[in-house]
């Protein structure tokens, strides 16, 4: 097991250096230049060439390359053009904001798409059945942004019940040590700050989690039905044991094998999907941030951001693979 | 099973019960104001920064020597009492307000302005790009030692304190354009106390990625001014908080206690917030979205004068373009209402000069050229050319510009009317930066391009100075110059005399009108949107919009407080 957590971990080395050498090239490919996003109408030759020539934007491709890895050697990953924060401030801000509002999406596509796809199959064939594709498919053709549109006119406008923006209303001041504002309500033993931030996660989380959950609810559904034509299954049955002990101890265990994986996969959509839940809920996360990074044509927020992602991806999937294993005995991983 | 379904469900319930009856009452209580903005400010420092979501927070923590008289751009008294020039507008003498203090308790003086001017005259290294003091590059050209040989010398020469209460500013050269720049706020005067304690000008710039990385705190924590506000807390992407300054010199108090700023860059997602009160108002309202808010009784829309000029440039470069019965025609030739009335969702007014009519200098009664395509068929021919006559006429494309919505169909509608006048247009165009704004600077694009220009402050020479004081390629006049548009131009700049100098410009709108650099066909007005109860909100066409006289009413009556006007009247 070490060796293996080791080698995928040696691996992340060459992954990022191929990925940060894409980055810079296709963000350097885009057009415009952060001398004319700053800048704009008042923007005369010299102020861009100014501009241009402060941030090293006129040297060679390659010399700009390595002095910023050699930056990133350093554990900085540079300053934002835009905001002028240090990188790493911003995503010590920002990641939190993303991992929370990830995390609520999640539990709620698992807490809701498990049931719904276990039920499924236990009734399958029949109105519940039908109804839950029928819904599952909405959920996976609605774009998230349309969704979350919705949801804010129905339940926060119309409605009232929810917030539109943001991670907290605007009378709530607590301290944020982790900047997981949930927990941090947690630690400040506030319990009125704490339930305004779930407040504040319930709408972004259904907006963001509805593909998850779709999905989810599918997998879950074909992974029971499968199991339950096992013939583990039907021993179980004939010995004599309770309905609902066989479905928890023998179906529900073996049908989560794929689900678990499905899961560790789906990390990586609701990162893409936070870009615009995030934007359409004015989240601080750091979907807004790369989405507002590339209209500034803010580079280095582009590259420090993207690499950051892609480390958090592939340890996502490290911890996928080796929970698979834990999950499953037959599982060596190799 | 069931049962286990039944008692998950049940908690469920309660658990939305719980969040919702948590969560209700949102929105602003008591004094609190909450203002939606379309991002975080860069940093609270206005001589290091040009984006107007920096410029309004410091707007209300900073002032200004002169200021502007709400909603418009005539100027004021504002921490300088009065002042005067010398004969030769070299010297200006401000008397200064008595018994001013900033934040941090130290005493407003002469010295502090002074130490305020030579700190930005003096800035060294990064903080010399335009990116960063552009404001202080427009007004005053250059700093104390110039790093950049693009840099001209700089207007500024010295600042001196007599006596505590009087400044006197040295110019280098005659220029009553400075006055109204110092309303600027990004000319605001700081603590200098704060500035050196929190070292405002601190950073160092990577040597290997070139980036400023600022180091002192004072642009993020510790923003000292003389204004109505006070800086308390700033959590970036979250809200920024401002308190009332109970110090304040300013005649009324403030009404609203705090002043929250929350970032909301999605505009749909600003307009949500609006309606269900998480904000009570926002800036940029989406043409789209007014009538909208419009039609919602506890919602108005504010309207800011215009400040800004649409308009298409001929390039006098290129042939035919530098014979003054071609540019007649094409004037002749550009249907501008059709394309103001349809095209803005009414909140264009034709232009008719190159600045907008608040600006002192609009003259008025400049000649103009109305929709006649006939006419510009016999001009072309008086010129002596075939019909049609070619020209390439260039537009932006990804972009959307206040004066300029939608680029494209703004160009499709001119280009039908002018190929309906006798001219065949070729269509270019480009992706708006950096190639068609490179192209449209050094006169590569076309006869005839779309563009225009917002106003940084409130002086004709902001605008026709910008564009006509020089010699450009935008516009052809590196070849063919009009040295008495020019020299009108220049005298305007250097004449101290409020009166003659408005005189000039307006001659000076008159002759360009005639000369036809170019032709603007529209200035429009950006609108703020704000829940009904609030008042006193006063739009500026320079967007120095203070909060110090907002006044929130009660939510059901959907009027302003009067009562203590009325109080006082009684009693005073």
């Amino acid at each position: 097991m070490l060796r293996f957590v080791v080698r995928r971990l040696m691996l992340l080395l060459p992954i990022l250096i191929g990925l940060s050498i894409l980055v810079f090239l296709w963000v350097r490919a885009l057009p415009g230049d952060p001398a004319a996003a700053l800048l704009g109408e008042r923007a005369t030759e010299e102020s861009i060439a100014q501009v241009r020539e402060q941030y090293g934007l006129d040297r060679p491709v390659y010399i700009q390359y390595l002095a910023y890895m050699r930056l990133v050697l350093r554990g900085d990953l540079g300053t934002s053009i835009k905001s002028r924060r240090p990188i790493t401030e911003e995503i010590s801000r920002r990641f939190p904001a993303t991992v929370e509002l990830a995390g609520a999406a999640m539990l709620f596509a698992v807490v809701v798409g498990i049931p719904l796809g276990f039920f499924s199959a236990k009734r399958h064939g029949g109105v519940f059945d039908n109804a839950s594709l029928v819904g599952s498919l909405l959920g996976i053709s609605i774009p998230i942004f349309f969704l979350a549109l919705i949801l804010k006119w129905l339940f926060a406008v119309e409605l009232g019940l929810f917030p539109t923006i943001g991670r907290q209303s605007a009378e709530i001041s607590i301290d944020h040590p982790t900047n997981f504002y949930v927990l941090d309500g947690i630690i400040a033993l506030d319990p009125v700050a704490t339930s305004d931030a779930i407040w504040h996660l319930v709408l972004p989380a259904i907006a963001l989690g509805s593909i998850p959950l779709a999905i989810i609810a599918r997998i879950t559904r074909a992974a029971v039905l499968d199991v339950q034509n096992e013939d583990y299954v039907r021993t179980a049955r004939a010995k004599g044991l309770a309905s609902s002990i066989v479905d928890r101890r023998h179906v529900f265990r073996n049908a989560m094998l794929p689900v678990v994986t499905i899961i560790g996969l789906q990390a990586g959509l609701l990162l893409s999907g936070a870009i615009l839940t995030e934007t359409v809920f004015a989240i601080p996360g750091m979907g807004s941030w790369l989405a507002e990074a590339i209209e500034a044509r803010d580079y280095p927020v582009l590259q420090g951001g993207i690499l950051f992602v892609a480390i958090i991806f592939v340890l996502v999937n490290l911890v996928v693979d080796v929970s698979y294993a834990l999950v499953d005995p037959r599982v060596r991983l190799s | 099973m069931r049962d286990r379904i039944r008692w998950l469900a049940g908690l469920c319930g309660v658990a939305l019960v719980a969040l919702v009856a948590a969560g209700c009452g949102g929105g602003g209580g008591g004094d609190t104001l909450t203002f939606g903005t379309a991002s975080d400010p860069v940093v609270l420092d206005g001589a290091l920064v040009s984006d107007g979501e920096s410029l309004r927070v410091i707007d209300q923590i900073f002032e200004t020597l002169v200021g502007l008289e709400p909603g418009t751009t005539e100027i004021v008294p504002e921490l300088a009492e009065s002042w005067e020039a010398s004969p030769d507008g070299l010297t200006w003498t401000f008397k200064l307000k008595d018994g001013v203090t900033f934040h941090d308790g130290e005493p407003f003086n002469a010295e502090a302005v002074c130490f305020n001017f030579d700190r930005w005259f003096n800035f060294k290294g990064g903080l010399q790009n335009s990116s960063v003091s552009y404001y202080w590059q427009t007004v005053f050209r250059g700093y104390a030692q110039n790093e950049d040989e693009t840099l001209s010398p700089s207007l500024y020469k010295s600042c001196e304190a007599p006596d505590e209460q009087t400044a006197v500013i040295t110019l280098s050269e005659p220029s009553s354009s400075f006055l109204g720049a110092l309303a600027l706020v990004n000319f605001g005067i700081a603590s200098p106390k704060a500035l050196t304690e929190f070292k405002a000008d601190a950073g160092t710039v990577d040597e290997e990625a070139g980036v400023f990385q600022p180091s002192g705190t004072y642009g993020t924590e510790h923003p000292t001014g003389t204004g109505a506000y006070k800086f308390e807390s700033w959590e970036r992407g979250d809200r920024l908080t401002l308190v009332r300054n109970d110090d304040w010199w300013g005649e009324t108090e403030p009404e609203i206690g705090t002043l929250i700023f929350r970032p909301i860059p999605d505009n749909a997602a600003r307009l949500q917030a609006l309606q269900t009160g998480e904000i009570q108002g926002y800036d940029l309202v989406e043409p789209q979205d007014i009538e909208t808010i419009q039609g919602d009784s506890s919602l108005q829309v504010l309207d800011r004068p215009a400040f800004n000029v649409g308009y298409v440039t001929i390039n006098q470069s290129m042939a035919p373009m530098d014979n003054i019965l071609v540019r007649q025609a094409v004037a002749h030739g550009l249907d501008r209402e059709a394309v103001v009335n349809n095209f803005y969702a009414g909140r264009g007014v034709v232009a008719h000069e190159f600045m907008p009519p608040l600006v002192e200098g609009y003259a008025g009664d400049v000649t103009r050229y109305e929709y006649n395509p006939e006419k510009s068929k016999q001009l072309l021919q008086q010129a002596g050319l075939t019909l049609p006559v070619p020209i390439e006429f260039w537009y932006p494309t990804d972009v959307s510009r206040p004066y300029m919505p939608d680029p494209k169909r703004n160009f499709e509608a001119f280009a039908a009317s002018l190929n309906g006048a006798g001219f065949k247009v070729t269509a270019k165009s480009a992706p708006w930066s950096p190639d068609y704004l490179g192209r449209q600077q050094n006169g590569t694009a076309g006869h005839l391009n779309l563009i225009g220009w917002t106003g940084d402050f409130g002086d004709p020479d902001n605008f026709v100075g910008t564009f006509f004081q020089t010699r450009q390629p935008a516009w052809g006049t590196t070849d063919h110059p009009n040295n008495e548009v020019m020299d009108i131009l220049n005298r305007a700049e250097r004449e101290t005399d409020i009166a003659a100098r408005t005189a000039l410009y307006q001659e000076a709108n008159r002759m360009i009108a005639d000369w036809i650099p170019g032709v603007p066909y529209v200035h429009t007005s950006p609108a703020l949107a704000f829940q009904s109860n609030v008042s006193g909100y006063v739009p500026s066409p320079v967007s120095l919009e203070e909060f110090s006289s907002v006044t929130l009413g009660d939510e059901e009556s959907g009027d302003g407080e009067e009562t203590d006007t009325e109080e006082t009247e009684e009693t005073g």
